[in-house]
């Protein structure tokens, strides 16, 4: 009983106790719970054996212990949804990037609507992902707009997760979002950050108030690291030269420099890992996709 | 019953025949237990179960041949590491397995640590010894260790790498924290080199708070800080009415006004609506300080205090007084004296005193404080701790206020109290504790802080770090941190640096803020009637920032005594700024020069030399290079930007001697006064 295996499709050490149902920590408890699968003896002698008082006794105990521990994988109860919808869309949160394990830097926000397109209140949204993922909270009720907002921690294993977020049609019939939240393992993470410091200036077009993008000053346009379909036939050696020797060195715009005396070896395979995983569509080295079957 | 329990014993034991066949058959039951045990474990099942994996993988030789059965281990004596999680994680050093998506079979990720030298636990913790599933992954009786959630994970880099890294955000923002939100006024954290950690968030004096603000003010803050500027570090001690009230009356009554720290000013507002926001805007004073607008966005830095609701909480003489000189009020301030004359303090003073909110003083209403509430509230005053933090007149600093967190990261389990619900790990019960102390027992002291989810996080992980282990590192394991030094300028210009506050924008020789460029070489750097003509009015270098020096109005003997500092004591080994001339370039050299600035090396990407046609916005604007800086710095720079200031974002182009030259002798070429065309934006 206690001795449950991981299944093979666990994914993610956040939360390792809670897939065998049971509390995790309190090994007192535990320790208990063991008891009733102790009596394993056939179930005639166990029969006669009810009849002493002290076999009573361990019956009692048995059960309320069984009980107590059913009580706790108990699931959370579900709100009573007061509307239906026929149609469950994104509002924000998707395709961001995490380290593993950790928050999401913004909400994932989804808005449910009707057959007219109009936002529905009241109605249930449920999120889901493989083991690991954690949101916060995991299910509730559209608000006023229609909207449901859920914090998620990613699993600890880096890859592209894929969360789910499902409402109910009037016929109980379940409709599923699909979004993709991309886990940076630590190479990954330490290239996010020489992306930032070096390079997003340029290749971001996006500007923020405290961060002019170089995107729209430059003759020769870099190419978003998001840009899946370019970037993805670029071998990783391509980019290793490319980074290291300047664009000149693929016959590409000079305006990109050379960075080999700059970022080590290390660095340029972190800054090369780091552009794999966010890019979009996904490279084939950014690995699988984790998903709930 | 009993007569059949003598016919079963008579049956098996009748005889001795009998006896020792039966006897000899338990025995052998008995002892292969053992072998069957071994065979059923759940190590052999994964390696089975790996075994099958790679059968049909294009790889499935290479892989085959690295495979070892059996119970593996990897063994670090000096450590303390016994880990035996290869024997189910078989694959873990196989970089080819990075498409398989089921554990235990995954490569680990690339990390700069190899798994031989390090083992798991050090960084993963779980019981490294287990064979089994259960005891290797949660707590058990005998371990209370679990596995360490992912989100913690850098928890276990901070055991030995005391300095932040830049693959650690999580860990370099909770050390952050508990510095920035004066956790450690309370709370001791004693380091494990031996210093202690300090707070970075300097709270105010409250000894004369009565000449800074009101009553009123002082209540609305206490009953809700985060109402007054959503920014605020002050935690909400979630008085009631009556003790706020109690409080607020000690503070008043305790406090004794200081000397030229409130002035009546005769100067009139300037009738000009637009000169009290420009004269804020010319000032940079969102360099550091941040004012919501309209659409409820913070813009502006976090170096000072938030300034939206501003004019509900200063008086108006005090904040006259405090923008002609802040240090009379604070010596120690780290915000500049700018010597601002009287027109510009009646006109600033005004348009700050305008940011106010109608709600947040409306419903305060405080009667005149009795003499038991001032006693009360000064009661409350040391019972709360807030001389922890705040400096207050009569109030000792009391020592050891609340817990020391030295140990935190390796608190036995048996001596915490869990909420109901709530998991019973560590990490658990510290997340819980950050987000609601008060939940705990109502009588705690510890205060309510508004953490977002994710610095909750950061929090937990840095003090998760603070444990047995990296407290009984052996030393040469440990990779301490560079230490923040106490650099502090000598003499004249010395002083007058504190009174601009330079370091807090500037860092030199290890130690100051980070906003603004390093000036540990600047005397190598720049010209000197340049530096001089910058310190009296700063031009703009970077287009693209929008935080830049202010104007400090110095006075033009203050300005040449910074500058014959600067030039005398900040200057490199490595450049010698005589040895190349400030101009008389052949004209050869400075074309040469221009074509490999537009062509081989492109500077025009992120430099601006040519108003007309660059549009470079990274680095600063070049327009007036030749006027600003040495040659001898320029060539150096285009050497190896980063010996001169490490962490910069040029890019070293290794470029050879000649290179260097002619592309000095075209940028020295680029002089003030020949160009006016300067994007000035």
């Amino acid at each position: 009983m206690t001795r449950s295996r991981f299944t093979p499709t666990q994914v993610g050490t956040a939360a390792p106790s809670t897939s065998s149902g049971q509390a995790p920590g309190c090994p007192a408890e535990r320790s208990e719970a063991v008891a009733p699968c102790r009596d394993s003896r056939p179930l005639s002698s166990r029969a006669k054996l009810r009849r002493s008082p002290i076999a009573m006794i361990i019956t009692i105990l048995a059960t309320s212990l069984s009980i107590s521990c059913s009580r706790k994988a108990e699931s959370a109860r579900l709100p009573k949804p007061t509307a239906f919808g026929a149609a469950i869309v994104e509002s924000s949160g998707g395709k961001q990037t995490a380290q593993t394990g950790s928050l999401l830097q913004q909400p994932v926000v989804v808005q449910v609507n009707d057959a007219q397109g109009n936002s529905v209140t009241g109605a249930l949204v449920e999120f889901s992902a493989v083991p690991g993922v954690i949101f916060d909270p995991p299910n509730g009720l559209t608000d006023s707009s229609g909207q449901v907002t859920t914090n998620v921690s990613l699993g600890g294993i880096a890859g592209r997760y894929q969360i789910v977020a499902s409402t109910f049609e009037k016929s109980h019939k379940k409709i599923d979002l699909k979004l993709e939240e991309i886990a940076l393992s630590y190479q990954q993470t330490l290239g996010r950050q020489l992306n930032n410091q070096y390079c997003d200036r340029c290749h971001n077009p996006e500007s923020t108030v405290e961060r002019v993008s170089n995107y729209d000053n430059l003759e020769v346009k870099p190419h978003p690291f998001t840009a899946g379909d370019t970037l993805n036939k670029i071998t990783d050696a391509d980019l290793t030269a490319i980074i290291s020797h300047g664009g000149p060195a693929l016959n590409k715009s000079p305006l990109m420099p050379a960075w080999g005396n700059t970022l080590s070896k290390s660095d340029i395979e972190a800054l090369i890992s780091y552009i794999r995983a966010v890019s979009d569509p996904p490279s084939r080295e950014a690995g699988p996709v984790y998903a709930k079957n | 019953m009993k007569e059949k329990l003598r016919s079963l014993w008579q049956k098996l034991f009748g005889d001795s025949v009998r006896a020792f066949g039966v006897v000899s058959f338990i025995f052998l039951v008995s002892l292969a237990v053992a072998p069957a045990k071994n065979y059923f474990s759940e190590w052999r099942h994964y390696q089975h179960g790996y075994l099958r994996m790679i059968r049909n993988r294009s790889d499935a030789n290479t892989l085959q041949r690295h495979f070892r059965g059996g119970i593996q281990q990897i063994w670090l004596p000096e450590l303390d590491v016994v880990d035996r999680c290869t024997s189910c994680h078989v694959g873990l050093k196989e970089a080819t397995l990075a498409d398989v998506a089921v554990q235990p079979f995954r490569t680990h990720p690339v990390i700069p640590h190899k798994l031989d030298q390090f083992g798991c636990t050090i960084c993963h913790r779980g019981q490294g010894a287990a064979t089994t599933v259960a005891e290797a992954h949660n707590s058990t009786l005998a371990w209370e260790q679990p596995i360490l959630p992912a989100r913690y994970i850098e928890s276990s880099c901070g055991e030995c790498h005391r300095g932040p890294l830049p693959g650690t955000p999580v860990l370099n923002q909770g050390r952050n924290l508990l510095s920035r939100y004066g956790c450690v006024h309370c709370h001791t954290v004693k380091l494990p080199d031996g210093s202690t950690m300090k707070a970075t968030d300097d709270p105010p004096s409250l000894s004369h708070i009565a000449d800074k603000t009101t009553r009123e003010w002082i209540f609305a803050w206490l009953k809700d800080p985060q109402a007054y500027a959503s920014t605020a570090t002050m935690p909400n001690f979630k008085l009631t009415d009556d003790d706020t009230r109690d409080i607020s009356a000690f503070l008043i009554a305790n406090s004794a006004p200081l000397p030229g720290d409130t002035i009546a000013l005769s100067t009139k507002a300037s009738s000009d609506a637009t000169a009290g926001p420009s004269l804020y805007g010319e000032s940079f004073c969102a360099s550091c300080h941040a004012v919501q607008n309209a659409a409820g966005n913070l813009v502006g830095g976090d170096v000072g205090p938030e300034l939206t609701r501003v004019g509900n909480k200063v008086k108006p003489e005090w904040l006259q007084a405090w923008l002609r000189n802040p240090r009379t009020y604070d010596p120690p301030t780290g915000m500049p004296h700018y010597r601002f004359n009287d027109a510009q303090i009646a006109t600033l003073s005004p348009f700050l005193l305008a940011k106010t909110d109608s709600d947040l003083l409306a419903n305060v209403h405080l009667d005149a404080a009795t003499p038991e509430q001032i006693a009360h509230g000064k009661r409350l005053v040391s019972d709360y701790g807030c001389a922890s933090c705040h400096e207050i007149a009569g109030i000792k600093k009391p020592e050891a206020f609340a817990p020391e967190l030295s140990h935190i990261g390796s608190k036995p389990i048996t001596q915490l109290i869990f909420l109901p619900g709530m998991p019973h790990t560590l990490p658990d019960y510290i997340a819980g504790k950050i987000k609601q102390p008060r939940a705990f027992s109502p009588g705690l002291k510890m205060p309510q802080y508004s953490f977002t989810p994710a610095q909750i996080d950061a929090l937990t992980t840095a003090l998760l770090s603070l444990n047995d282990r990296s407290n009984t590192l052996p030393p040469s394991l440990a990779v301490a941190a560079i230490p923040e030094s106490d650099y502090e300028p000598a003499g004249k210009a010395g002083k007058l640096m504190s009174d601009l506050a330079c370091f807090s924008c500037h860092r030199i020789n290890g130690h100051g803020g980070d906003m603004a460029p390093d000036l540990t070489w600047e005397g190598s750097s720049v010209q000197r009637e340049w530096l001089v003509r910058f310190l009296k009015n700063p031009g703009t270098l970077r287009p693209s920032l929008i935080r830049r020096m202010p104007r400090f109005n110095l006075t033009d003997s203050e300005a040449n005594e910074l500058t014959d500092y600067i030039m005398t004591v900040y200057q490199s080994p490595a450049v010698d700024r005589d040895s190349m001339p400030l101009s008389g370039y052949s004209p050869g050299q400075v074309e040469l020069g221009k074509q490999l600035f537009y062509g081989k090396y492109a500077c025009q990407g992120c430099h601006i030399v040519n108003g007309n046609h660059d549009k470079g916005y990274i680095g600063p604007t070049l327009t007036q290079v030749g006027s600003r800086l040495t040659a001898a710095w320029i060539y150096q720079w285009m050497k190896d930007p980063q010996a001169l200031r490490p962490g910069t974002t040029e890019p070293n182009r290794a470029m050879s001697d000649e290179d260097a030259r002619v592309l000095t002798a075209f940028l020295m070429m680029q002089k003030s006064g020949a160009k006016q065309e300067v994007a000035k934006k």
